[in-house]
């Protein structure tokens, strides 16, 4: 057992650390203010901007191969990235979707064709990447999507609609699980394109949330055409890839949950600090202080179970159901953090951006209200529960 | 980084495992628990013989030199077995603070002798008023010509009535500070003190009272100078505290490892209950909490053995989460197995009481949660 890092190691550190401090977006920074994130619509070009900027720098895709544009680095300099990006309170990387989840599975399954086009772009934010998923009828059961792809010559012919689908308005390419042999059983017909988002026939219609934002969509499609060089890991083959997408995803949004608990707990942390109760700090309170110290815990308990999980990878394992068990700390931490946020502000929590009397600019108003969703997207906590009991635990299905 | 066991610490989780198996199983707790000693001579001789009761010692008090990641491994085992006896107080407890307290005599004196079986030595430190750190300490020990009188009651002291020593913390300057506090030896049979043996909801944990009506003694028993007690005894209580944490972490998984078999095989409406999510999510739950439960607790022992300024902070962490962890864990256990696992023919209880006992031991969550509000600068 050894936390110590390696010269090697602490030298990457200080050039993640130094990159940092000189490229930090002040602009970020001061408008988080007491908070503990920003919305994002309010933010996507400055994202982009910022993504490009530490791709640059060599920041982006750090265990991707070198031929994939990365730089084949360990899940170790990974985590330590994402330590150094949560100490400076760094804005998070925009195409998430295409870095943890699309490109990684484009590396397992691609031609030689389709890796050498798209991963680089990715890295560098030129193209953005969405998940064609979720269905109005397939959400948790995402076996039982009705979307359709009918071949015709070389092209498959698309039809149906997904929906939730995060950053579809202003993606470039789509990860699209489609039935393609609706006669088979419902696991073995699917397959997995690689969509072009501008097709003619695709219609995106952003979705209000209830925080008032649009981050995801609903996406048509009516007769989309595709050529069969954009399927992915081989036709009706569409189940076993789109599995080792959210196994990638698990592990890649594990490492960014780890940071963005970080700073949503420090940002709470200072609003307790500058909130006084009955005339004092909120922080003297000792029924605030235990609740407090218990998210400090659970925060750096999180880290350390993430460390354990690094540990297996760094020994060769795949990463395994375990995963969902982090994103199911993750929500609910973050959660808990969003609504102490809201016992904290006591009255003030009822006032929103536009007030002067609201507390940080109403930041933690919009933060808390999106946490609603974490327990939902990226397979909702049921769903990670299940996958714990049958897959880590071995219990029968029901 | 690497936060895993090595190769050794495997071997000695598989040989631990297998030897509490064989000589530790149900049959024998229950025995054991049953009798005022909680251990029987043979266990405590097999113990030694495997190195364990000197484990964490320095080579040259006969001991194996290991450090508390090491034993964090050998008490998980225990824990699984929820295994009885005096190897807390005697070899965390009582020789821990002979470790860190003691003069070169005094280690050389008792340490070899635990570890070879051949003694035992209680820590009492706690009293009455259930009051954690120095001002706790209100058991007066007045100095009159080099000799010390002590007066005043210990509680919750385990193993005190079988072991052959008790090191006891006493105030030898009045008030409530760390500076007045002092460890003292005293031999069994020593005039004036009395220990009782308390009847306790967990059976395999034996606690007593021990009162000292006026015990004189030289100052050949303290344990280091005269006031300088805290210090010491503040380190073996965060060491003992992360030994503890394992061994509920242990006393966990076993639970989980009970119930998850149970949930396989147990019928009903026609099928296996583990099928049902009212029964899967919960023992998925278990599963988080048992993991990081090791999480932290690994953490804390790893940060002890480096001597990193963080260490007081983790071990609080640690006992703070691991607290809650194995309560909810040990009653979700009983609950998921229905009615057998309210039975006394069924093991369960034996965590379950296990568990209530140790989350108030060294401290439990809420008292933690401070400690971590004031080590963050809350």
């Amino acid at each position: 057992m050894d936390f110590t890092l390696t010269p090697e190691q602490t030298s990457f550190r200080d050039e993640v650390r130094a990159w940092l401090s000189r490229n930090m977006q002040k602009d970020w920074v001061a408008r988080l203010g007491q908070g503990s994130d920003i919305p994002r619509p309010e933010a996507y070009e400055m994202l982009r901007r910022w993504q490009r900027e530490m791709y640059e720098a060599g920041f982006v895709g750090l265990t991707w191969p070198k031929e994939a544009g990365g730089r084949g680095l360990t899940f170790m300099e990974e985590m330590i990235l994402q330590q150094e990006m949560a100490l400076a309170k760094a804005p998070p990387v925009l195409n998430i979707l295409a870095i943890g989840m699309a490109g990684p599975t484009i590396i397992a399954y691609g031609t030689d064709e389709q890796k050498k086009r798209y991963p680089p772009q990715m890295l560098s934010c030129e193209e953005i990447w969405c998940q064609g998923y979720s269905e109005p009828n397939a959400g948790s059961d995402l076996a039982s999507l009705a979307t359709r792809a009918e071949k015709d010559g070389e092209h498959y012919v698309i039809n149906g609609q997904k929906v939730w689908t995060s950053l579809a308005h202003v993606a470039d390419w789509m990860m699209l699980l489609a039935r393609t042999d609706p006669s088979a059983p419902k696991h073995k017909g699917i397959t997995y394109f690689l969509l072009d988002m501008k097709s003619p026939g695709v219609t995106v219609k952003p979705l209000k949330q209830l925080t008032g934002d649009a981050e995801f969509n609903e996406v048509y499609f009516d007769n989309v055409r595709v050529h069969e060089s954009q399927i992915l890991g081989g036709l009706n083959n569409g189940w076993a890839v789109g599995l080792t997408t959210l196994m990638y995803e698990r592990l890649a949004l594990g490492f960014g949950l780890q940071v963005r608990l970080r700073i949503a707990l420090d940002g709470l942390v200072d609003l307790a600090r500058g909130t006084k109760k009955n005339g004092v700090p909120v922080t003297q309170d000792p029924v605030m202080r235990q609740k407090l110290a218990q998210l400090w815990i659970d925060t750096e308990v999180f880290k350390y179970t993430g460390a354990r999980a690094i540990t297996k990878l760094l020994k060769g394992e795949l990463p395994g159901p375990e995963a969902s068990a982090g994103k199911m700390m993750w929500v609910e931490g973050h959660q808990r953090v969003q609504e102490l946020a809201m016992e904290i502000q006591g009255p003030f929590n009822q006032l929103t951006h536009g007030s002067e009397w609201a507390v940080a600019d109403g930041l933690w108003q919009h933060t808390f209200l999106r946490s609603r969703a974490n327990s939902i997207e990226g397979g909702t906590t049921e769903i990670q529960r299940n996958i714990i009991g049958e897959r880590v635990l071995g219990l029968p299905k029901g | 980084m690497n936060f895993g066991f090595n190769e050794e610490q495997e071997l000695l989780r598989n040989t631990a495992r297998k030897f509490f198996e064989n000589e530790c199983g149900s049959d024998t707790v229950r025995r054991l628990m049953d009798t005022p000693e909680g251990i029987s001579p043979e266990l405590w001789k097999k113990l030694a013989e495997q190195g364990w009761l000197g484990l964490i010692y320095p080579d040259q008090y006969d001991g194996m030199g290991l450090g508390l990641v090491d034993l964090v491994v050998l008490m998980e085992e225990m824990g699984r077995a929820v295994a009885p006896g005096p190897y807390f107080s005697t070899v965390l407890l009582g020789g821990l603070a002979v470790l860190e307290a003691g003069g070169e005599g005094q280690k050389k004196e008792w340490l070899p002798k635990i570890a070879a079986g051949d003694k035992r030595v209680a820590l009492a430190w706690m009293e009455p008023s259930a009051q954690l750190g120095p001002a706790g300490v209100t058991l007066t020990a007045v100095e009159k010509g080099g000799r010390y009188t002590l007066s005043g009651t210990k509680l919750f002291v385990h193993d005190a009535h079988t072991a052959d020593a008790l090191v006891v913390a006493a105030r030898t300057r009045p008030g409530a500070g760390a500076d007045g506090v002092s460890l003292f030896l005293l031999p069994k049979g020593t005039k004036g003190l009395e220990v009782t043996l308390l009847p306790t909801m967990d059976q395999t944990r034996k606690l007593c009272e021990v009162t000292c009506a006026d015990v004189t003694v030289g100052a050949d028993a303290l344990l280091g100078a005269a006031g300088t007690g805290w210090a010491p005894l503040s380190r073996v209580l965060d060491r003992a505290t992360v030994a503890l944490c394992a061994e509920m972490c242990g006393g966990a998984q076993k639970v989980l490892d009970m119930t998850v078999e149970y949930a396989k095989i147990r019928q009903a409406f026609g099928r296996p209950i583990g099928s049902y999510q009212g029964v899967k999510h919960r023992a998925a739950d278990m599963l988080v909490d048992v993991e990081n439960s090791k999480s932290i607790t690994y953490y804390a022992a790893w940060a002890l053995d480096e001597g990193s300024p963080e260490a007081p902070l983790a071990v609080s962490m640690a006992k703070a989460y691991v607290s809650d962890a194995f309560r909810r864990v040990a009653a979700a256990g009983i609950q998921l197995h229905g009615g057998i696992g309210f039975t006394w023919e069924h093991d369960l209880h034996l965590y379950f009481k296990r568990a209530k006992g140790s989350e108030f031991t060294f401290g439990d969550a809420t008292h933690h949660r401070e400690r971590v509000a004031q080590l963050v600068n809350l």
